[in-house]
């Protein structure tokens, strides 16, 4: 049996058709083909899929489409401004090598979002732990940590 | 050279991409018409298969077929070997046993593919893979490294008789034994280098479909080209030129993506049997058992030392466990890969090593990070640390008093290797100092007011670096002047995109933002390419691109005469211009230039386009070298280490962009502390993987770790023109030794002076309590 959902994704409206099993990453990924959330373990550890859902960060691996459906999604697509300019938390990886072979990437940069909103000019230990949730294989996590605090500076500073 | 030049830290061009979520990773690629590949996998470790019923799979909802290993070998699919061959000092060749893409009437390990199912939709093919029957006859298992080689194991290939592929020595050990008498003293350690799963964040699948005769392939791999090989050759019986691998971005490869996988041949195979597009997206429990894994290794060793702590001979003894099967390096790895170096950077003339690679019923083991020098730094590093203790001498003393010096450079090494530079006692004195080592002890005293013990260790290291010995480069430049990089080397993290730019910008003067990479498809890549692994990157690619660019300059110049009305050797070139006295053209105007053929010399072929295919001699590498410090503190009541400090000294030669080499220094490390602290790969008796998820196996997160200052103590190196030694695998090397080293200090009180990899809380809490219990007895 398919169930229709409905939800704003990166502020456009969309719908479509789901099993009760469809993940919120699958309908993002597979019916939306917004292929920028990505999937990197199948027990919720990795964030790889991280995106925000009424403005908090989820793991949309361990969400159903149909719980998402009437909510407000927002994906690594739509952080940037409209003309392309980055997020600062984006801005900061690009400045602080928080990436290399970027598959991690975007769920680390849903999260630092998050973070940087609950934890103005965060400091060091407040974001190992906040990124519990999230793994990284090329950096050392030192790139993102450097950039989530730095951002987090930027952003309570009113710089965004 | 300017801001985008050699050696300016310059932001990388692939970000923007992949902050943005444009990334083109492997699963983002959708065929129309595509079906979707599930794997059955043996949850046996070690059994006999009597039979595969695919009935009921096979009219279950969207099914398309099922296949199984027989099929694959009725159509004349090949099997898989491994490279390497060595002999024992008998002469006797090593075991190679051969590997059918699906097995056939036998599983080795948890987790083998023995069917596969297309059906349309992937939640369709996972189901309807559950029907696949399979009836095994269970067989003992195999698990662990020790049982594997020990005459009391069960043999799982018959036909050989042992699971010891081959004994190999590099010498007869009683040649060194004569050496070894005359040691004052004798240090002997027992050490294990755990197993750990490489888990590159992308989770392993293909895409690949069959068109006009010709098979396209998208998957995960460190540049395609030996994967096409490998396809065309043993599974589709077809020329290279029609089969094509791409390999857009990567998320992660270190070492193990460079493999042609036996999932890649069935879904190649499958697209062309059913005339369908066939995509797998495999999952991280898959990964888990179906990507090669790295290191496992357990190690006897025997250190011998005169009166003033110098080395008189050293003794080792490797039991390597390389699975089911010998992967395509796995063999070579403590042999050629890093046993040969167990010497490290310390002037030891009388050595001595066997290896035994053994099979057992595990996933097989091949090229991780280091492949094979991270196991032989450590291994030294532990002889160093047991030395210290043995004679009394400080850690850095004893090390100082054997390390290589630079006046002993070029240094031919025992095992026939040329160190070619290298400034080790530097490496020393700069991470010592950076860690305030003298100061070590008030800060310890600190630690200890707060019931904590602190630590510090240090390691050193070195690793020859450069993997196969040959690489193509091609530039182009278009008439607007834009050049093209056509990579053979392939980055998935490294920022090559990045690199390869400021290189031309410092050859060709051509802006940075002009230069774009094209690389990981094979259709277009340079056709003598190899890939990126090996730390090979800068110096194979490098060196390549600085040859294509004089290449380049010199058709340039003829050009340029041309245009100028000058004699060719009067034409200069320097910053993107040729000149000759009082005129000048440019480096875009000679490329607009070559593309009409009235202004061509007579002989000069149109276009500027040039490529160089840089060969070197098998046996000469670089040899990245450094010494990395490490402080913990320990908290004795629950066995949890922190990561308070960490200072990595490399000398990586000639850096071509610090920012990005840092990076790689940050991301070795990480993935040899999470080795020496958190990984354990557990096979439990019935060789079943126990650590199979993220929710078992210990991958390092952010809070596990400190942040690691880089620094660079940089020696140019001498056998290529950009002075470059490898970069992409020292923090691995570095980290484990200096982290156990630190631990042990840490514990010194309690006379614990090793604990194997990984220190969790468990291990660490309990030797603790042994150590404890054994001083009141």
């Amino acid at each position: 049996m398919l169930i229709n959902v409905n939800m704003t994704i990166n502020g456009k409206a969309v719908s479509g058709q789901v099993e009760a099993r469809t993940l919120l990453v699958e309908f993002i990924r597979d019916h939306q083909r917004l292929t920028g959330t990505h999937v990197g373990c199948d027990t919720t550890q990795c964030g790889c899929c991280t995106v925000h859902v009424d403005g908090k960060a989820v793991k949309s691996c361990t969400m159903l489409a149909v719980q998402a459906s009437g909510k407000s999604v927002l994906t690594i697509e739509g952080l940037a401004a409209a003309d392309g300019t980055l997020h600062p938390v984006q801005e900061a990886f690009r400045e602080h090598h928080g990436l290399q072979c970027g598959f991690c990437t975007p769920g680390m940069v849903m999260v630092g979002v998050d973070i940087c909103r609950r934890h103005p000019n965060a400091d060091e230990h407040t974001v190992r732990l906040e990124l519990e949730g999230n793994i990284c294989r090329c950096t050392g996590y030192q790139g993102i940590v450097e950039a989530i605090m730095d951002a987090s500076a930027k952003m309570a500073g009113g710089k965004a | 050279m300017g801001q985008f030049g050699i050696g300016q830290p310059v932001r990388r061009k692939e970000d923007v991409r992949l902050l943005t979520g444009k990334g083109l990773y492997t699963d983002d690629v959708n065929f129309d018409g595509q079906v979707w590949a599930a794997f059955v996998r043996s949850p046996q470790a070690h059994a006999k298969i009597l039979s595969i019923e695919t009935s009921a799979a096979k009219s279950a909802p969207g099914v398309v077929a099922v296949f199984t290993g027989s099929d694959l070998k009725a159509d004349g699919v090949g099997t898989l070997i491994t490279d390497v061959e060595f002999k024992d000092l008998a002469g006797k060749d090593m075991f190679r046993p051969k590997r059918d893409f699906m097995t056939i009437d036998r599983v080795r390990f948890v987790g083998e593919m023995v069917a596969v199912v297309l059906a349309e939709t992937q939640a369709q093919a996972k189901s309807a893979a559950e029907l696949v029957m399979v009836d095994y006859d269970a067989l003992p298992p195999v698990g662990s490294t020790a049982f594997a080689a020990s005459p009391d194991s069960p043999v799982i290939w018959e036909e050989h008789g042992s699971n010891v592929g081959v004994h190999w020595e590099n010498r007869p050990e009683a040649e060194i034994e004569v050496q070894m008498a005359k040691a004052k003293t004798r240090v002997i350690i027992d050490i294990v280098n755990n197993r750990v799963v490489p888990n590159p964040m992308e989770p392993r699948c293909a895409v690949a479909k069959w068109e006009d005769g010709e098979l396209t392939i998208y998957a995960p791999t460190q540049g395609g080209r030996r994967i096409q090989q490998g396809l065309a050759k043993t599974v589709m019986n077809l020329p290279a030129d029609k089969v094509r691998v791409i390999s857009a971005d990567v998320g992660g490869g270190f070492g193990i993506r460079g493999k042609l996988y036996p999932e890649l041949g069935v879904v190649s195979w499958a697209t062309r049997k059913i005339g369908r597009p066939v995509k797998w997206r495999g999952d991280r429990s898959e990964t888990f058992v179906s990507d090669y894994h790295g290191r496992d290794q357990i190690n006897h060793a025997e250190l011998g030392l005169d009166a003033n702590g110098r080395v008189v001979a050293l003794k080792v003894w490797t039991i390597v466990n390389c699975g089911a099967y010998f992967a395509e390096n796995g063999p070579r790895l403590p042999i050629n890969g890093g046993g040969r170096i167990i010497p490290g950077v310390y002037d030891i003339e009388n050595f001595y090593f066997s290896v035994k690679p053994v099979l057992s019923n595990t996933v097989p083991t091949d090229t991780y990070r280091g492949a094979g020098r991270p196991e032989a730094n450590f291994l030294m590093e532990r002889l160093m640390d047991a030395a210290a203790d043995a004679t009394g001498l400080a850690r850095d003393e004893i090390r100082r008093r054997n390390v290589i010096k630079q006046d002993q450079m070029p240094y031919r090494t025992q095992m026939g290797m040329l160190i070619d530079s290298g400034d080790f006692i530097g490496n020393m004195d700069m991470a010592m100092k950076a860690a305030d080592w003298t100061g070590f002890e008030a800060r310890r005293a600190e630690s200890a007011k707060r019931g904590k013990l602190r630590g510090i260790g240090l390691s050193n290291f070195v690793e020859p670096s450069g993997g196969r010995p040959t690489e193509e480069m091609r530039i182009a430049i278009s008439p607007d002047g834009k050049a093209t990089v056509y990579a053979g080397t392939h980055s998935h993290g490294q920022g090559h995109e990045t690199v390869w730019a400021q290189l031309l910008n410092s050859f060709l003067g051509i802006p940075f933002e002009n230069v774009t990479l094209v690389q990981g498809d094979t259709k277009i890549m340079p056709k003598e390419s190899a890939g990126t692994f090996g730390s090979r990157s800068s110096w194979m690619g490098g060196v390549g691109l600085q040859r294509s660019a004089k290449r380049i300059v010199e058709k340039g110049t003829k050009i340029a005469a041309n245009l100028m009305q000058a004699e060719p050797e009067k034409v200069s070139f320097d910053a993107g211009v040729f000149r000759a006295g009082t005129s000048s053209v440019t480096l875009a105007e000679v490329a607009k230039a070559s593309y009409e053929p009235k202004n061509l010399p007579d002989g000069v072929e149109p276009g500027l386009d040039e490529s160089y295919f840089l060969k070197r001699d098998p046996e000469e590498f670089n040899y990245p070298n450094g010494t990395h410090v490490i402080e913990v503190e320990v908290d004795p009541d629950l066995g949890k280490i922190e990561m308070l400090n960490y200072i990595a000294v490399d000398d990586c030669g000639k850096v071509l962009n610090p920012f990005i080499v840092h990076g790689q220094v940050y991301g070795g490390v990480a993935q040899g502390i999470g080795q020496a602290m958190t990984e354990m790969t557990v096979y439990d008796d019935e060789g079943q993987l126990v650590t199979g998820s993220f929710m078992d196996y210990g991958m390092p997160r952010a809070h596990h770790l400190s942040m690691i200052d880089a620094l660079f103590n940089e020696v140019p190196c001498k056998t290529n023109d950009l002075g470059v030694k490898g970069a992409g695998e020292a923090g691995a090397c570095g980290a484990p030794g200096a982290f156990v080293s630190a631990v042990c200090d840490a514990l010194k009180d309690f006379g614990i002076r090793h604990i194997d990899m990984p220190m969790t809380p468990d291990r660490v809490w309990n030797t603790i309590q042994k150590a404890k219990a054994a001083k009141k007895a």
